[in-house]
């Protein structure tokens, strides 16, 4: 297929997916403020620092509270990482493609953007978000299920999950961060209150309990970076981006040809042969510098093989460098 | 429905005759109508309305902001054209399709017909569209014009005229089969008991029409459709006919001529292309030969088409036989190449290139409408009885500076066809647009699309300046002395 277009499978689905956890993380933190356990303006500030946007929005608005967080992250036209800009790019990718995805995936995403644009364009009186918040995550599984459903799991689909499940490990990842957002209060990291709701923002209490019972600390990492058959958790998402990753390129795991293969494998074995004391980083010396040292590191290579599948793939190479295809 | 209070205003509607009875082929849908119940017919206008919402069914105008997307609108009341009719515009068309192609294959070779006196050579010289790096050349198959969009007009004498050949990058034919489709969904026992001619077959044809056409060394060819990008006002077409056709959508960045031959690049390298459907005007297709400073063009391309490796469908140059002053000869190019006279008649038009010609519109240009020879989409056309004298006196200075560029028709009273206002029907003008597709064969696809002015007296039906369109349908009357089918609602 065209390397524009599988750029644009692959992104429109990282975007989806962004505004997906996005919305759930917002419907957490609602959630966590009903509470009362945790002083408000550090919540919603902690939510911001999840998504990585925190500059920009201190810049432009100061103080953090539901109102402006909520604007900022579900509606602000000029924060990239918005549900509106997601899901604007989203479309603008789709339309770009539209000949390569089906009927019903395009409907799809079209009236969860239309659906989006009427409830940014009435943002002033805007009364609940928990609703457009359940929208959006239930637009989010329709795509979802259409591309599943009505899509050939040919090269497109597999962009198009690969695209999904890269971004879904970056956000689990930073879900996961959450002692770093509240600022590495002590005792905080041992509230299960805390930990349950980085479960519920990545859609895994229930599962969760079925494994573990309990809430605690150890667990919650345990099951979100190293479980094998929860969707969310992180070493799930990297096995089944890598399987995408080889039914693209026709290679076998545990060898490569390009770079994408490379960095995602590598990244992929890590975390086969990875053990919880190790990234919680309590026990030897040497190792990263506790859970978020951890996750830095982690993010960091994500990156790595994101930027690798862009080069090996997206890019348009100069003409010479690549042999005709049969 | 009441329709005793339709009215049509002295204009030919295409539904009812002065009697308000309905023409042939229309009897059925007149019937369906009148029995709607109070508050159906918007209630189904709705329904389309959100159907075409749902479907992203858009189309994008420029001068706004980048990337504006409207919805056409669609007018749920279909226009009919009786099969007995259709056949003679049928003919027609086919007649002037094959005799412009013959024309065009000329211009850029022998020039017989400029030789034989049939047509000026300044006309020819002198056109906005002609392409000399084109000369000499001859397409795969000889095929030039491989897909025409012709607008044809009803006079107030209830005859068809053409009114302009689109033999470019004509668009509007996705719209056709989304509007059937529409109609379908919203409306579907408004079909029941009623042959109409089907219009889904045409993507297979257009396919097959540019498999025909492809390079000699091309078996098996790769087909692709090139668009300047999702800010063009087509781009729904564009993405909807390789979607339907099962090719690729490129866009010029994509492309790419090593040795004269044209490949994409995929992700698994570079990939031989054949045949291009391209939806980006002959200007801006190679920066190398036409404008330079083209962005959505791919550098080489002519090469690569002159070397005989990749067919472009419409050709290059094709232009030539769509400028306005040349329209004015068809009918002495049907002639002069067929040996027949034109089925389908012309619009009478005055040529500003010709000075006696030219000195009437000066002189009657508040009755003429005047065109530029060479824009599309409905730009710079001044309508003389609605203009103001400082519009006019601008136009005649125009014409004056470069009468070459303008030509003049009378103000023509298109026909009308019963339009959805809240609740009731209003005529409102119509023209119609047939797909004429020339490969192995001319094939004309049934129907077409009817663009609708609808603002009340409008004459401007493009998409651009607030135009809609409704589904077209070719009505087989039952033949022989057997009735009419009877329907249950009527």
């Amino acid at each position: 297929m065209l390397s524009r277009v599988a750029d644009s499978v692959f992104w429109m689905n990282r975007q989806i997916e962004r505004a997906e956890n996005v919305a759930r993380a917002i419907e957490t933190t609602l959630g966590l403020e009903l509470d009362g356990t945790i002083e408000t303006g550090r919540l919603w500030n902690a939510l911001v620092c999840a998504f990585g946007d925190q500059s920009d929005f201190w810049d432009r608005h100061g103080l953090a509270d539901q109102a402006r967080v909520f604007d900022f992250l579900a509606f602000d036209p000029a924060n990239p990482n918005s549900i509106y800009c997601c899901l604007q790019a989203a479309r603008e990718n789709a339309r770009t493609v539209r000949d390569m995805i089906s009927s019903p995936m395009w409907e799809e995403i079209n009236k969860c953007y239309l659906a989006v644009r009427g409830a940014s364009a009435a943002r002033a009186d805007f009364a609940d978000p928990r609703e457009f918040i359940d929208e959006i995550q239930r637009a989010s599984q329709l795509i979802t299920g259409a591309t599943d459903g009505t899509m050939s799991h040919g090269e497109a689909w597999h962009f198009a999950r690969m695209g999904r499940l890269v971004e879904r490990a970056d956000k689990t990842s930073r879900f996961l961060d959450v002692e770093h957002f509240f600022g590495g209060e002590e005792g905080a990291g041992r509230d299960p209150v805390r930990w349950s709701s980085v479960l519920e923002s990545a859609s895994a209490l229930e599962m969760y309990r079925k494994q573990y019972g309990a809430v605690s600390r150890q667990d919650t990492v345990r099951f979100l970076v190293l479980d094998r058959a929860f969707p969310r958790a992180m070493h799930f998402c990297l096995v089944k981006a890598e399987e995408s990753l080889l039914a693209i390129t026709g290679g076998t795991k545990g060898t490569h040809s390009t770079p994408a293969e490379r960095q995602l494998g590598r990244l992929r074995a890590t975390l086969d042969y990875a053990d919880i004391d190790e990234i919680l980083g309590d026990s030897q010396a040497g190792a990263p510098r506790g859970l978020h040292g951890w996750i830095d590191a982690f993010q960091a290579r994500l990156n790595a093989a994101n930027d690798a599948i862009h080069t090996t793939f997206f890019a348009l190479r100069p003409v010479g460098t690549v042999a005709e295809a049969g | 429905m009441d329709l005793r209070s339709y009215v049509t205003d002295g204009f030919w509607d295409e539904l009812f005759d002065e009697s308000l009875q309905p023409r042939p082929g229309a009897e059925q849908l007149v019937r369906r109508l009148a029995a709607f119940s109070h508050g159906e017919l918007a209630a189904r206008q709705r329904a389309a309305d959100k159907s075409l919402l749902t479907m992203g069914i858009t189309f994008n105008v420029y001068g706004h902001e980048a990337g504006t997307e409207k919805i056409w609108p669609f007018d749920i009341v279909p226009r009919v054209i009786d099969a007995a009719e259709w056949t003679t515009i049928e003919r027609g068309l086919k007649q002037r399709i094959h005799a412009l192609n013959l024309f065009i294959d000329d211009v850029y070779n022998r020039r017989r017909i400029v030789k034989d006196g049939v047509v000026p050579d300044w006309l020819v010289d002198s056109g906005k569209c002609f392409r000399g790096p084109c000369a000499g050349l001859t397409p795969p198959r000889g095929v030039w014009c491989h897909i025409t969009g012709t607008d044809l007009v009803r006079g107030g004498d209830g005859c068809m005229y053409v009114l302009e050949d689109n033999l470019r990058t004509p668009s509007g034919v996705s719209y056709v089969l989304e509007n059937r489709e529409v109609m379908k969904r919203t409306f579907p026992q408004l079909f029941q008991g009623l042959r109409v001619s089907p219009v889904e077959n045409y993507p297979e044809k257009l396919l097959a029409m540019l498999e025909y056409v492809a390079p000699p060394h091309a078996r098996d060819p790769t087909v692709v459709v090139l668009t300047p990008g999702i800010y063009n006002s087509a781009y729904f077409e564009h993405s909807f006919l390789a979607r339907q056709m099962g090719v690729e959508l490129v866009q010029g960045s994509d492309l790419v001529v090593v040795d004269r031959k044209v490949f994409m690049r995929t992700t698994r390298g570079l990939e031989r292309v054949d045949v291009i459907y391209r939806r980006i005007d002959d200007d801006f297709l190679d920066p190398q030969v036409f404008r330079a400073d083209s962005v959505v063009g791919v550098p080489g391309l002519m090469d690569a088409y002159r070397a005989g490796n990749v067919a472009l469908v419409n050709a290059p140059g094709t232009g030539i036989a769509d400028d306005k002053a040349v329209y004015a000869y068809v009918p002495q190019i049907i002639r002069y190449y067929l040996g027949e006279d034109a089925i389908l008649p012309n619009v009478p038009t005055f040529v500003c290139g010709e000075p006696d010609q030219c000195q009437h519109v000066l002189t009657n240009i508040d009755k003429l409408v005047v065109k530029p020879a060479n824009e599309s989409g409905g730009y710079g056309i001044v309508l003389g009885p609605r203009a103001t004298r400082q519009q006019l006196d601008d136009c005649r200075d125009r014409i004056k500076a470069n009468p070459r560029n303008f030509v003049a028709q009378p103000m023509l009273a298109l026909s009308r066809v019963p339009t959805v206002v809240g609740d009731s029907l209003e005529g409102r003008h119509v023209d119609l647009r047939p797909f004429i597709l020339y490969g192995e064969e001319i094939f004309v696809l049934p129907g077409g699309l009817t663009r609708v002015a609808l603002v009340k007296g409008s004459l401007v039906v493009n998409s651009s300046q607030g135009g809609g369109s409704k589904d077209t349908w070719v009505v087989h009357r039952p033949t022989g002395d057997s009735p009419a089918p009877s329907s249950p609602s009527s």
